[in-house]
């Protein structure tokens, strides 16, 4: 059974990381659903967050492969019950008329979104949350007509 | 503090590691580091091509246990090094490779001779280092040696650019390096080694497999007494031979696709199995899920990812194979007495190898002049002399009937089974122990890769033996066309090969032919003896094939005998 995974690392802030890990990805043949990288307060160290598909087996071979690159210097799997997830999405829908605006407004409400930008016919909106949520957003304005769509992955940090 | 240039502080910073030769070759943008080198007393052997420096230096290490240093110049250079470090990289070896690279504002702009040699090595590499300051390279260079000997062995490669080696900077030698994300296990966890020591305790018919992390750490001596105090079967990899000593009572021979039938039949009977330092290869395993079935198995490795990566285990430990085996040693010792030669266990063990002997189509094979040849050169060469392979029949016919007996005397490509490989591995292998006698194994299609290697031994004075299992063909392609493919010849016969005595000649080496055991003996006695590296070819018919073989994809079990099997 496939499912997926978050997982949470501190890594070296430098040049080349990045391509260490995602090509220890490939080679391995792990399928990656996101990866998010960004610097945290300690100088010279990120938080990279990786979104895995797979099972058990999968999961622990990839945190050991990943334990194993000398740039990784701390692993920790996160349990979405017992974390904050959070992912962003900006999406540039079709609004061509005062209807469509209202109704997307109404949307955009019900799912704590924000209208960022408001263009000829287009409306685009920022809505946050965990994966699924703004699949169901997606899934809600795709009638509308999506004419653009960049989401940042996943990040998460664990409660408490 | 002191000022120097990056070229100078790259020979500072190889002295400061013992390093004594380096094998490589000069060009445009390491000149400055072949500068230094020049009256640094470091032995600066010039090879003909990278790929042979990488596997001297990979030979080197695996006979001395020490870090083996390559050099190659950028782009064409670096490349070339490329399958020499994977086969260190595949086999955990130690290696570190220096690289010139173009000057810092012409890298990414597709200069003369650029190429990204860190991201076409990150996949094979342990790390990589690419100072951009002329001060980063004492350090890099103490971590890339630190890296490449601790932990799970493995190649390093420094890539510095020329204006880098060429720029004058306050230097700082650091006398030890911390590296925060780089931390391998040693010591083993105590509530696991006190699990194993029950498991084994508990166990009636336990089995010792030894893998090259066996002879990466050393660990030779409690390996032996588990399995002498357990007077329990002993197995190995093929990279593992050495391990154990193959003479012993106890030994059985590697397992695997071309393994002794009795290791095969012997493991998968066992309800224990105490895996050292060994990582499931399918050419070791065979299917995995009829791989040991009913045993319990403990895996000791220094690398977590290879617990659990291809084989399900009951009991992980993670920690260097000789301090974990030290301490289920003792605390074996302390629980038992020294079990007996004549328990169940030891008569059924007894019972297959006779079985095995009595296989008529097996004993068949010790009249191919190939096994005879490989016999020949164990009963000739002394316990501590060294064999080198190269990959393919004659590779497979030694792993069954070359009997290693000293540990890191057997140097062989297992994992990534580079042809090419032997020859020059031979030459390093003589350059870290120039005592003893090398000698190289090989094929003729494996010889010709590297041949020209023979240039360096010449030059050098490097008097390695090389002997050719000559059969004008790719004998291990053209034994599974054979099998698997009707005797489809494909592209595997050779029309034409050079004539191998000349072709010694010709680089001012000795040639020799023996086509009967009686001339093989004289010409490998001779050789031994002989200040010159001299190459002895010996045409075997291309149809002696290597038995026995579990064919790929099956259980060790389906053991083929012999053709007629098929």
């Amino acid at each position: 059974m496939s499912e997926s995974y978050i997982i949470s690392t501190i890594v070296e802030n430098k040049p080349g990381v990045l391509f260490r890990a995602s090509n220890m990805f490939r080679r391995r043949g792990f399928n990656i659903e996101s990866i998010t990288v960004g610097p945290i307060e300690q100088p010279g160290l990120s938080k990279m967050t990786i979104v895995v598909n797979g099972n058990e087996d999968t999961v622990e071979q990839l945190v050991k492969q990943l334990a194993k690159l000398i740039d990784v210097i701390k692993i920790v799997r996160l349990e979405p019950k017992s974390s904050v997830v959070r992912e962003l999405a900006l999406i540039k829908v079709n609004a061509p008329d005062q209807r469509a605006r209202a109704d997307l407004m109404n949307y955009v409400q019900i799912f704590r979104g924000k209208v960022v930008d408001v263009g000829d016919g287009t409306l685009t909106i920022e809505v946050t949350g965990d994966s699924d949520k703004i699949d169901a957003f997606i899934k809600i304005v795709t009638s509308f007509g999506i004419r653009d769509i960049s989401r940042t992955g996943v990040t998460a940090i664990p409660r408490g | 503090m002191v000022e120097m240039t990056g070229a100078e502080a790259v020979v500072e910073a190889l002295k400061r590691e013992d390093v004594s030769v380096i094998f490589g070759i000069p060009g445009g943008a390491n000149l400055p580091i072949y500068d230094e080198l020049y009256d640094s007393g470091i032995r600066s052997i010039l090879c003909r091509h990278e790929q042979s420096a990488a596997h001297m230096a990979d030979g080197y290490a695996r006979a001395s246990g020490r870090v083996g240093v390559c050099m190659a110049t950028s782009g064409p250079g670096a490349t070339n090094l490329v399958t020499g470090i994977a086969t260190a990289y595949m086999d955990s070896s130690p290696i570190v490779a220096i690289t010139g690279q173009v000057p810092r504002a012409m890298i990414g702009r597709d200069a003369f001779q650029e190429v990204d040699i860190i991201g076409i090595t990150t996949a094979i590499t342990k790390y990589t280092f690419q100072p951009m300051k002329a001060e980063d390279i004492p350090s890099d260079i103490k971590k890339a040696f630190y890296i490449a000997s601790t932990g799970r062995p493995g190649p390093v490669l420094v890539d510095i650019p020329k204006d880098v080696q060429q720029e004058k900077a306050e230097m700082e030698f650091p006398e030890r390096v911390t590296i925060r994300g780089y931390k391998p296990v040693v010591t083993p966890h105590p509530l696991q080694v006190e699990k194993a020591v029950d498991l084994l305790l508990s166990a009636e018919r336990p089995v010792l497999w030894g893998g090259g992390g066996v002879n990466l750490s050393n660990a030779h001596e409690p390996f032996r007494k588990i399995a002498e105090l357990l007077m329990a079967p002993v197995v190995t990899t093929l990279i593992g031979k050495g391990a154990f000593p193959e003479n012993h009572p106890l030994s059985l021979g590697p397992i695997g696709m071309h393994g002794t039938a009795e290791a095969n039949r012997i493991v998968l009977e066992a309800d224990c199995l105490l895996a050292v330092g060994v990582r499931f290869s399918d050419r070791s395993t065979g299917r995995f899920d009829e791989f040991c079935p009913d045993a319990k198995i403990i895996h000791v490795d220094i690398d977590p990812s290879e617990i659990g990566k291809n084989k399900k285990v009951h009991l992980p430990i993670v920690g260097d194979a000789k301090v974990t085996l030290e301490q289920i040693y003792e605390r074996l010792r302390a629980r038992i007495a020294q079990q007996r030669e004549d328990s169940p266990w030891m008569k059924r063990v007894q019972e297959v190898r006779e079985e095995v002997r009595r296989n008529a189509k097996l004993d068949s094979s010790n009249n191919l002049l190939s096994v005879q040849v490989i016999k020949k050169i164990r009963e000739l060469l002394p316990p501590e002399g060294i064999l080198t392979t190269e990959v393919g029949k004659h590779q497979m016919f030694a792993e069954i009937h070359y009997k290693v007996i000293k540990p890191r005397t057997w140097i062989t490509s297992t994992g990534l089974g580079t042809m090419g490989f032997g020859f020059p591995a031979s030459i390093g292998a003589k350059v870290a122990k120039p005592s003893v006698p090398v000698v190289d194994l090989a094929g003729d299609g494996s010889f010709c890769m590297t041949e020209n290697s023979l240039a360096v031994c010449v030059e050098e004075g490097i008097p390695v033996v090389v002997v050719i299992l000559d059969n004008r063909s790719l004998g291990m392609v053209e034994q599974w066309q054979r099998i698997f493919y009707n005797r489809r010849y494909s592209s595997v016969r050779f029309g034409s090969t050079p004539d191998f005595v000349r072709l010694a000649e010709a680089y001012g080496a000795v040639g020799i032919r023996a086509t009967t055991i009686e001339d093989f003996e004289k010409a490998f006695n001779h050789a031994l003896l002989s200040e010159v590296v001299t190459v002895i070819d010996v045409p075997v018919n291309p149809e002696e094939d290597v038995y026995p073989f579990v064919p790929p994809g099956s259980g060790l079990k389906d053991i083929l005998y012999g053709p007629e099997e098929l």
